[in-house]
């Protein structure tokens, strides 16, 4: 508004909303179907009004000439006077966290060999690096991680201007290929942030949840009736009691929010010790505070009990029971009752696939006669036109036949220590307690090269898929740091493909650790979550309205 | 309910939230009342705004009531916390949190020409705004300034100004040889956009043939151009690429999954039919002539009921009037409408559930769930009681279940069935103490007792007369069975 904007509008095919302006912006990521909306959108205008509206186009984060080649078989890329492009590669989501915010990185790298993405990876790095100083050290692991670390040096090359004389933020940059560990976002997020997520889906740092645990109890309001619009939430680390708990097991987020209340509670009793004005005026001074730390006390609390019920549950348990089997190599070679059950029962077909694939996964592929049979069952079950979602996982790499005849997860787990017995999910002391046992292989690979560095683990790299390497950025003589002694270092660690809230909770733990030595900052394609990721790779059943 | 809240209040190690109702009757609140209210009315005014916003934005300043405040005090942040505490609250969308040096920033070379690049921090500001005001003197600028179709560019900085979102004329490159350098220079700067760009080109001014053939040469180049085609659904030059390269299994899944998008059943129909021969792989082929097996059969059941339903003649569909037609269900959906509405047909219909269950080799396990799960539906119990009932050579029978009898209970149970019907399965539940378990979750008086008296444990079968009603016959028979 202060920029003299009128109105913001969703974008929705159709007739665009009636506003009284000359200009009108299309924001979009350069996507076919959002250019179906925009040309539907601009073939409605009224041409008849006056004055005439003008129409322009922003391409976040690339102008995309198939998009527009697009509008032009359409017949309407004339009508826009300007077409230009916002190049927003990272969003930052969090003090520590950002986002390419790109859904379909992952399918269009390992499904559709479209490396699209990876370049604009390259180029966010790029702007990270001409603002926070050339990151001396890049390590790397998988084919992408490959591709975006020859892109920087070559975009680094051609544009030998880019040295600038900024002093390193970051002392190392490492890039992982999600495919590298395709097993941590198959398992059950436990986190506070991640059960959240797994239960709710968090949109951009917003959460939407039902309602019912929100009504404001009021007096005289009983009556009334609930509200019936879900209750949205924004979640980020300005928010005090989030920023605490959030990282935490979710079974030891209850404690934290009963001392919390405590505290409050205590802080509230003090008006009544107030005496003279000065101290009432003081105590009421606070009042602002005191009733957003309440306020902020109570969502948690609710949702909180909104996850509670879930995490209860039966089945919830069943499930969590079978990934755990799984991931400390259980039982992986056969095929396993409760996903039959769970078929049976027409239980949500995303669910299923997350269950075998991580069976897949943790077994290095299922035997033929174990995938043939759960693949039928599916069909069966769910209808024969999936068989084209099986075959993108299959292409991906989540779900296969086991090949080479040797299973490789039990080496990879006990070389890692992918699988921890004795987890403490209250006062933590392994990054496993964000999967209660299982420490993601993605965060356990940043952990081992910071201390004592890869060359211990060289035979189990060779294991996972894709190269090792690590590559070198000459900095000028006066930028070179001085590590003052006790000094952290700070590792960028950027995601091809996907991160989840868990992981990102196990590398703030690591930053967190007193004789950790490195701080963590995250990068990453996009936020997931297994149902999201498998999601983005299942084949679209819904024909197009067109 | 209570039940339900006297165990939160447990997990919450009895918190004490709940006082801050602010429902207390005490005269001093009355002020408190008052600010609550204002902070909450002001948070309503901002939360609308912020609605507003938080469509196009990614991240806007967190705008409420927590946020702005927090920033007043982090008193009580844990030691441990400290350290990030003190970034996170500049803001979690803010980049302040990285230390920076301002003033020493310029955009290097790499983004010359693109001096539209919003400066990084005001990222972070609600972006949309940041980004018009940004915008808006550019947008002033003569076109001419954009496009240059008259130099001379070399394939190299041709694609380089494309890169930086410039456009140019590709038409200059006549000759095969051009076009190829073009094609290289691009796929050597992994630009997608910028290879779709020249591909697109490519596909406009060559034969078929000679791009197909260029391009097997040309992975990354030959990768672009198929996820493109499927984008914009060329289907056909799709099909003659992947024909060409000899992809056989992909040609067939990619025409397989053309059917999704017809709607008329019959025309789907004959489509499928024409996949059956497609080179699938071995596993898939059968799956695919299911497929079309499968809505065929579809069909037939389909005309066949709606015909029965609309002349109101059937009692079954009167009764239960179907809800959706069949058509494009799934196999196991299928086999539970048969198992629902035609279950007693002879095997030799099609809609026969035995029918179903030979053609598509359904497993003994899934026919027995769905069919159970379908006669427990209608009550039929002794539908019920038929399917795990098997007869010996001698004339004895004898009940059997493929999937355990402790499933067999759980879904009699979701279907309500009633104690008698349920606690007959309850009783077969070969593990005792699952059958305990059951019995005891379902009130299966009769069960219980008697597995306690199998089990001699006269310690538990007291105990469990306090849960039989008193004076019931159940009481009795557990009296019976202790004064002996």
């Amino acid at each position: 508004q202060e920029h003299e904007v009128e109105k913001m509008f969703t974008l929705k095919p159709g007739r665009l909303p009636q506003a009284d302006v000359k200009n009108i912006i299309f924001f979009v990521r350069p996507k076919l179907e959002l250019m179906d909306i925009i040309t539907d959108n601009v073939l409605r205008e009224d041409r008849g009004r006056s004055p005439q509206r003008d129409f322009h186009i922003l391409f976040v984060p690339r102008r995309s000439l198939l998009c527009e080649q697009w509008l032009k078989e359409q017949g309407v890329l004339g009508s826009f006077i300007h077409r230009e492009q916002y190049s927003l590669d990272l969003i930052p989501f969090d003090g520590d966290l950002l986002s390419m915010e790109s859904e379909s990185a992952f399918k269009e790298c390992y499904l559709e060999s479209d490396q699209t993405s990876l370049y604009h990876a390259a180029k966010g790095l790029m702007t990270l690096q001409a603002l926070y100083g050339t990151i001396p050290q890049i390590f790397g692991k998988g084919e992408c991680a490959r591709h975006v670390a020859n892109m920087m040096i070559r975009m680094k090359r051609e544009f030998p201007g880019s040295q600038n004389s900024i002093f390193p933020v970051f002392d190392t940059l490492l890039l992982l290929d999600r495919n590298v560990d395709l097993l941590t976002p198959l398992a059950t997020q436990l986190t506070y942030e991640g059960l959240i997520d797994e239960i709710y889906g968090i949109q951009n740092t917003y959460v939407k949840l039902p309602p019912e645990k929100f009504a404001p109890k009021k007096q005289g309001e009983g009556g009334k009736d609930l509200p019936t619009e879900p209750k949205k939430l924004q979640l980020n680390s300005a928010e005090e009691l989030y920023a605490e708990i959030r990282d935490k097991n979710f079974n030891a987020v209850g404690s934290v929010l009963s001392k919390k209340a405590k505290i409050i509670s205590a802080a509230f009793e003090e008006r009544h010790h107030a005496k003279t004005v000065g101290e009432i005026k003081q105590f009421v001074s606070q009042l602002p505070h005191m009733q957003a730390a309440r306020s902020s006390l109570a969502n948690h609390t609710s949702i909180a009990e909104l996850i509670k019920d879930i995490t209860t549950s039966e089945d919830f348990f069943d499930n969590l029971t079978v990934e755990q089997e799984f991931m400390s190599g259980i039982d992986t070679d056969k095929v396993n009752n409760y996903i039959e059950d769970c078929i049976a029962q027409k239980h949500p077909l995303i669910k299923i696939l997350r269950l075998v694939c991580l069976q897949s996964v943790c077994n290095s592929g299922l035997k033929q006669k174990v995938l043939d049979h759960y693949k039928r069952e599916i069909l069966q079950t769910y209808g024969y036109e999936h068989v084209l979602t099986l075959n993108n996982l299959e292409k991906a790499g989540l779900l296969k036949p086991q090949t080479s005849g040797r299973n490789n997860y039990p080496t990879i787990r006990k070389t890692l220590r992918l699988w921890m017995d004795d987890v403490n999910e209250q006062n933590p002391n392994d990054i496993s307690y964000v999967y209660s046992g299982y420490a993601p292989l993605s965060v356990r690979l940043a952990q081992l090269l910071a201390r004592p560095g890869w060359r211990s683990i060289e035979e189990v790299l060779k294991m996972l898929p894709g190269p090792h390497f690590e590559e070198r950025q000459q900095l000028p003589t006066g930028l070179q740091k001085k590590r003052q002694h006790g000094e952290n270092r700070v590792t960028l660690v950027f995601f091809l493909g996907g991160v989840t809230y868990a992981e990102i909770a196990a590398l703030r733990f690591l930053s967190q650790m007193e004789d950790g030595g490195t701080e963590y900052v995250i990068a990453t394609t996009k936020l997931i979550n297994g149902t999201s990721w498998i999601k983005s790779l299942m084949e679209k059943l819904e024909p197009a309205p067109f | 309910m209570s039940r339900a809240r006297a165990d939160e209040e447990e997990y919450w190690h009895s918190s004490k939230f709940r006082a801050f109702t602010f429902d207390d009757e005490d005269d001093e609140l009355s002020q408190l009342k008052e600010s609550k209210r204002a902070v909450n009315s002001l948070r309503d005014i901002v939360d609308d705004d912020d609605d507003d916003l938080e469509r196009v934005s990614w991240s806007g300043e967190p705008v409420g009531s927590i946020s702005w405040s927090i920033k007043e005090t982090a008193s009580s942040s844990t030691s441990s916390l400290e350290g990030r505490d003190s970034s996170l609250q500049k803001g979690s969308s803010s980049y302040a949190a990285f230390p920076k040096q301002v003033s020493s920033y310029s955009l290097s070379s790499l983004f010359k020409g693109r001096n539209k690049l919003p400066s990084f921090q005001s990222l972070s500001d609600a972006l949309s705004d940041t980004g018009i005001k940004n915008y808006a003197p550019e947008l002033r600028k003569p076109k001419a300034d954009y496009k240059d179709y008259s130099s001379d560019w070399s394939p190299k900085d041709t694609v380089r100004r494309m890169q930086r979102g410039k456009v140019c004329s590709l038409e200059r490159f006549r000759s095969l040889q051009d076009k190829l350098v073009l094609l290289d220079e691009a796929v050597a700067g992994h630009d997608g956009n910028v290879i779709t760009a020249v591909l697109i080109f490519l596909k406009r001014t060559l034969r078929r043939e000679i791009l197909f053939r260029e391009l097997e040469v040309r992975q990354v180049a030959l990768c672009h151009l198929i996820h493109f085609l499927k984008e914009t659904g060329e289907q056909k030059l799709l099909l003659d690429l992947l024909r060409f390269l000899d992809r056989t299994e992909e040609v067939a899944l990619s025409q397989y999954r053309e059917h999704l998008n017809i709607q008329d059943v019959e025309k789907r129909r004959e489509f499928l039919k024409g996949c059956i021969g497609l080179p699938f792989s071995a596993e898939d082929t059968s799956h695919i002539q299911d497929h079309y097996t499968l809505l065929e059969r579809q069909i037939i059941i389909e005309a066949n009921d709606r015909h029965l339903e609309s002349a109101g003649q059937s009692e079954i569909f009167r009764k239960y009037p179907r809800k959706a037609s069949i058509l494009n269900m799934p196999l196991v959906t299928t086999l539970f409408y048969s198992c629902f509405y035609h279950y007693t047909e002879a095997e030799g219909t099609f809609s026969s559930p035995t029918n179903l269950k030979k053609t598509f080799k359904i497993p003994d396990k899934q026919y027995v769930l769905t069919a159970l799960a379908a006669r427990a539906k209608l009550r039929a119990w002794d539908d019920v009681d038929a399917l795990f009932t098997t007869k010996n050579w001698l004339g004895y029978t004898k009940k059997k279940a493929p999937i355990g009898f402790h499933r067999v209970v759980e879904i009699l149970q979701r279907n309500n069935a009633p104690v008698q019907v349920l606690q007959e399965y309850v009783r077969l539940v070969e593990d005792v103490e699952t059958r305990l378990n059951l019995a005891t979750k379902y009130k299966c008086h009769d069960v219980v007792i008697e597995t306690y008296r199998d089990l001699k444990d006269r310690i538990q079968l007291t105990a469990y007369k306090c849960k039989v009603e008193r004076g019931s016959a159940e009481e009795d028979k557990i009296n019976s069975i202790l004064n002996n």
